[in-house]
């Protein structure tokens, strides 16, 4: 049983209610930074912790935090990123639903580290209910003092508000969000200036993930340095995993980093093996934009070597031979799925929720969809697999945001471990009219027909 | 502060954009720029044509910058190096993003009231190819009648958002703007009203492509064959300052000065632009030298752009400095494993 | 783009006017725009789930803001409708990971039930079945979102049970 730090208190009885939480040691990490530590020290216990960005990135939290700009004398703000919309993760809203006081705790205690008086929590609009969840929270810590004037005679004042999205991925990205929380397009804004400089209002703002805020009131509870025994090398903590897919027991879990990918995948404490008695086909560790892997490399990386669930692990051998933890949204296929749809199914995802500032993500996404499109359909042509190649590559790098290369590296990624499974859609269109067609003849059963002769 | 540009060393005052220091130095090292307009607070950034790379950061910290940059919006540092045309990188770039950008143009070019004075026809000819290798059905969209002066070809857009920033900067009644997302964006006013202020006119000055064109010029003429002359009046609305576009006694077009760049030198009023084409509205200065690479070129033009206009680019220095440390992460060094991942991720694909 | 013009009745009720009143206050004095998307979202449940023309007019001139930012934004973001649409709005999440689970086959069954297509309310305007992107349940699909809830675990009798509920007037929207 590995240490729990954000989910341990989650199955008591009435959590989500103030009086429960406070009751089991809520709200102590604000108590003792307020009283006891000034902001800067805050701080520099989220740098020694070595915390990194839960949203995907993994940028460390407390050098973000160290870049918000003190000197300018402007309002500061914290926002809280809880527009999860990649697919394939689903935790910041487990987090917000059963515990919302946490979020609420750790964007009392980080606001204050940055010198925020004014801070916001982001959600997708979709989240509805959560949001109302969240709303009578903050009004319960406001009715116990925690928010407002002068907290716990500090002499600190906060005040927290929750803000709605309304349908838009792209205002996962930061400055997106910014843009709509300013009540305007989520069209993500040129950088530099970046947040910490010029965000909400042009003034510094740092936004986090739910998760990285969530964890901030435990480090300052314990010191950052008890954080970064958690564990392993720079992946330091714990990380919350939303598995789904073909597994026995989906859901959302929270693990020590450097747990190994085969006993999170096999053991009954977490995901309880496949679903069914079907082969393991591949999986996509850190939801849909990071780069799916194949069987062969999944509990073992190129070396041999176990592959754990870390940031390091997860992204050994690069591209070629690996993938990226991202925002632990731990997808698992079977052999009855059809990589091909599913790359299609991603493309369409992200043609969808292109925000169209920018020519190649705003032409290129839709591009790869209908090309894609046509190859699942039946309509496929031999070149059009390396044109999706060179489509994908002419997007990466080359946009406003981190959209476009989140919509590039499944497309390669696919074609660099599944190629085969492109030719056999393009040379056998009659046999993939079904969009089920791999559940009575999976592809290992017709492997042999576009495999390339060994002489 | 000294930046150099394909090997042209430049002096420029703190501020300067990298696109700004290229055009001072002028000729090939010059990028491309279909979004960006100097007189447009906010512009740039968008279209990606004016990628370049940064092989030096600056003096104090010449690590390269890893991504390709929108010149147009990176302000230059001191000792900058930076490649523009002689970068095969830059070059392969330039080509993808004029490939994305005419994938869904109708390229309807010879009934385009543009034609001959289209930034995406300069921009296909130094970077497009021949061949197209988009097979699917192109993305069109319904007309939009946005009153009598200005015609809408949306299907022809390239979303440089130009128009609305004029909308915004020039008037203050924006009655057009950018509707839904993603490649279905469109420019509409969403309730088909009529855009009829005074500074309109200038929509279609800035609107570096066919999408937004004169109604009153609308197949009067193939611009070519029209003469341009510098002429003024006295307008109690704007300068009064323009350019008369002749075909013999006739003035079939009038537009704002441009320069080099395809910029006006002065916004015009809708009155000078619409309602006075007669010959005796209009002192005639005499003919406009004109134009970079369009068919129109007669060679003569040749101003250089001395003096950087650097007011609207002050955005560029907003804690420049916590900047430079965020893009290159000084404080945050790379191990060996992240340079190698780095590499692979280059080589991906 | 030339749009079709729908005609809406348009009641600010007292009630919802200080509600919105409550959202602009979470923003500085000046900063009134930014409460557009909440208030949105408020006004848009309070009007049969959309969005016509004269109550994004209406919104622009309570917030104080040009009509055409309302529009912009409306048009942006995928949640809000500027039609009239079917009361009950099955929005079935059709990315990857829910396909995995069968939500192509549970959305072809709904709309026979139903006898629609995607994207077309039933004549008498009660049902609408959508398809929608990623909506943050992957581990508990298939799903859909009904109102401001998920209806996740999705089987065809869970899906006949919401329609007779729906039928029935026994389903909550709203969250309050």
């Amino acid at each position: 049983m590995s240490q729990k730090i954000l989910l341990d208190k989650v199955t008591i009885p009435g959590i989500k209610t103030y009086e429960v939480y406070r009751a089991n040691g809520g709200y102590a990490s604000v108590e003792k930074a307020l009283k006891t530590l000034t902001p800067d020290e805050v701080v520099e216990e989220v740098k020694t912790s070595g915390l990194r960005g839960r949203g995907g990135a993994g940028f460390p939290a407390g050098m973000k935090w160290s870049f918000i700009d003190k000197k300018s004398g402007k309002p500061r703000h914290l926002v809280c990123n809880a527009d999860e919309s990649e697919p394939g993760t689903f935790k910041d809203r487990y987090l917000m639903e059963f515990i919302p006081h946490l979020l609420i705790e750790g964007m009392i205690t980080s606001s204050y580290a940055l010198g925020a008086n004014l801070s916001y929590i982001y959600i997708r609009g979709e989240y509805m209910w959560v949001y109302k969840i969240l709303e009578r929270a903050i009004n319960e810590a406001k009715a116990a003092g925690f928010l407002g004037k002068n907290i716990l005679g500090s002499g600190y004042d906060l005040e927290l508000y929750v803000h709605c999205g309304a349908g838009a991925y792209i205002c996962g990205e930061e400055t997106a969000l910014i843009e709509s929380l300013e009540g305007k397009r989520g069209n993500p804004r040129i950088k530099p200036p970046f947040p910490a400089i010029s965000g909400l209002w042009s003034n510094p703002t740092v936004v986090n993930n739910v998760e990285t805020i969530a964890a901030v009131p435990w480090i300052v509870n314990n010191s950052g340095a008890e954080y970064a025994k958690i564990g392993i090398g720079r992946s330091t903590g714990t990380k919350l995993i939303s598995a789904s897919g073909h597994i026995k027991n989906p859901g959302v879990y929270e693990i020590e980093l450097g747990l190994s990918v085969y006993e999170f995948m096999n053991s009954d404490e977490y995901l309880g093996g496949m679903s069914s008695d079907r082969p393991l086909k591949a999986f996509v560790p850190g939801g849909s934009s990071v780069p799916v892997l194949p069987a062969h490399l999944i509990y073992k990386t190129a070396n041999g070597e176990d592959r754990l669930m870390s940031y390091e692990s997860l992204s050994d051998g690069g591209f070629a031979t690996g993938s990226m933890l991202g925002s632990g949204g731990f997808i698992v296929y079977n052999d009855t799925s059809c990589i091909v749809r599913n790359t299609w199914n991603f493309s369409r995802f992200y043609h969808h929720e292109s925000c169209g500032q920018c020519s190649p993500c705003r032409e290129g996404t839709g591009w790869m969809e209908k090309v894609l499109h046509r190859i699942e359909n039946g309509h496929g042509r031999e070149e059009d697999i390396d044109l999706l190649l060179s489509i994908q590559s002419k997007i990466e790098g080359n946009t406003i945001c981190p959209l476009g290369d989140a919509a590039a590296w499944p497309v390669a990624a696919a074609i660099r471990h599944f190629r085969e499974e492109f030719e056999y859609h393009i040379r056998f269109p009659e046999k993939i009219k079904n969009r089920d067609h791999f559940v009575a003849e999976p592809f290992e059963k017709v492997k042999y027909l576009v495999a390339k002769e060994l002489i | 502060m000294k930046v150099t540009i394909d090997g042209h060393s430049i002096e420029v005052e703190p501020g300067t954009t990298i696109l700004q220091a290229a055009r001072m130095i002028g000729g090939e090292v010059v990028p491309p720029a279909m979004c960006y307009y100097s007189k447009l607070k906010g512009s740039g950034g968008k279209c990606r044509c004016c990628l370049v790379e940064v092989a030096k950061g600056s003096e104090a910290d010449p690590r390269p910058m890893p991504k390709l940059m929108a010149s147009c919006v990176t302000g230059c540092m001191d000792g900058m190096e930076v490649n523009s045309k002689s970068s095969p990188r830059v070059q392969e770039a330039r080509k993808s993003v004029t490939e994305f950008l005419l994938i869904n143009h109708p390229l309807d070019c010879p009934v385009c009231d543009q034609a001959g004075e289209c930034d995406l026809q300069n921009l296909s000819f130094e970077h497009g190819k021949s061949e197209t290798r988009f097979i699917e059905e192109k993305r069109t969209f319904e007309p939009e009648n946005i009153g009598p002066n200005i015609q809408l070809h949306m299907n022809r857009c390239i979303l440089c958002y130009r128009c609305v920033m004029v909308a915004d900067q020039l008037t203050d009644d924006r009655v057009h703007g950018v509707m839904d997302r993603g490649d279905h964006s469109n420019i509409s006013t969403c309730i088909s009203k009529a855009v009829d202020n005074e500074f309109s006119g200038n929509m279609i000055d800035v609107c570096p492509v066919g999408a937004l064109t004169d109604k009153t010029f609308r197949f009067k003429s193939r611009v070519w064959f029209s003469k341009p002359y510098n002429a003024h009046r006295d307008c109690p609305t704007c300068s009064g300052k323009t350019t008369v576009w002749m075909f013999g006694d006739e003035i079939q077009r009038v537009t704002g000065r441009k320069d080099e760049y395809h910029e006006v030198d002065e916004f015009i009023c809708n009155g000078c632009r619409f309602d006075h084409k007669e010959v005796k509205d209009w002192i005639i200065e005499g003919p406009r030298a004109f134009e970079k690479d369009s068919v129109i070129n007669q060679n003569k033009y040749n101003r250089k752009l001395e003096k950087v206009e650097i007011a609207t680019e002050s955005h560029i220095l907003i804690g420049r400095e916590e900047d430079r440390k965020k893009i290159s992460m000084a404080e945050f060094p790379l191990t060996e494993e992240d340079i190698i991942n780095q590499k692979s991720l280059g080589n991906n694909g | 783009m030339e749009r079709t013009h729908y005609k809406q009745e348009i009641n600010i009720t007292e009630a919802l006017m200080s509600r919105i009143n409550e959202l602009i206050n979470h923003y500085p004095e000046d900063k009134r725009k930014s409460a557009l998307l909440p208030v949105l979202h408020e006004v848009q449940d309070a009007h049969e789930n959309w969005l016509s023309i004269e109550l994004m007019d209406k919104v622009a001139e309570i917030i104080q803001i040009k009509p055409i930012e309302v529009y912009e934004v409306v048009s942006f973001y995928t949640m809000y409708n500027q039609r009239p649409i079917g009361k009950y709005m099955f929005e079935f999440c059709q990315t990857s990971p829910c396909c995995l689970n069968g939500v192509e086959d549970l959305m072809d069954y709904t709309c026979e039930k139903l006898g629609v297509k995607v994207g077309e309310p039933t004549p008498d305007g009660l049902f609408e079945v959508r398809g929608v992107e990623c909506l943050g349940a992957c581990g508990y699909a298939p799903m859909m979102q009904l109102g401001d809830f998920y209806k996740e675990h999705l089987t065809k009798e869970k899906v006949d049970q919401l329609i007779e509920d729906c039928k029935n007037d026994t389903i909550i929207l709203h969250d309050i």
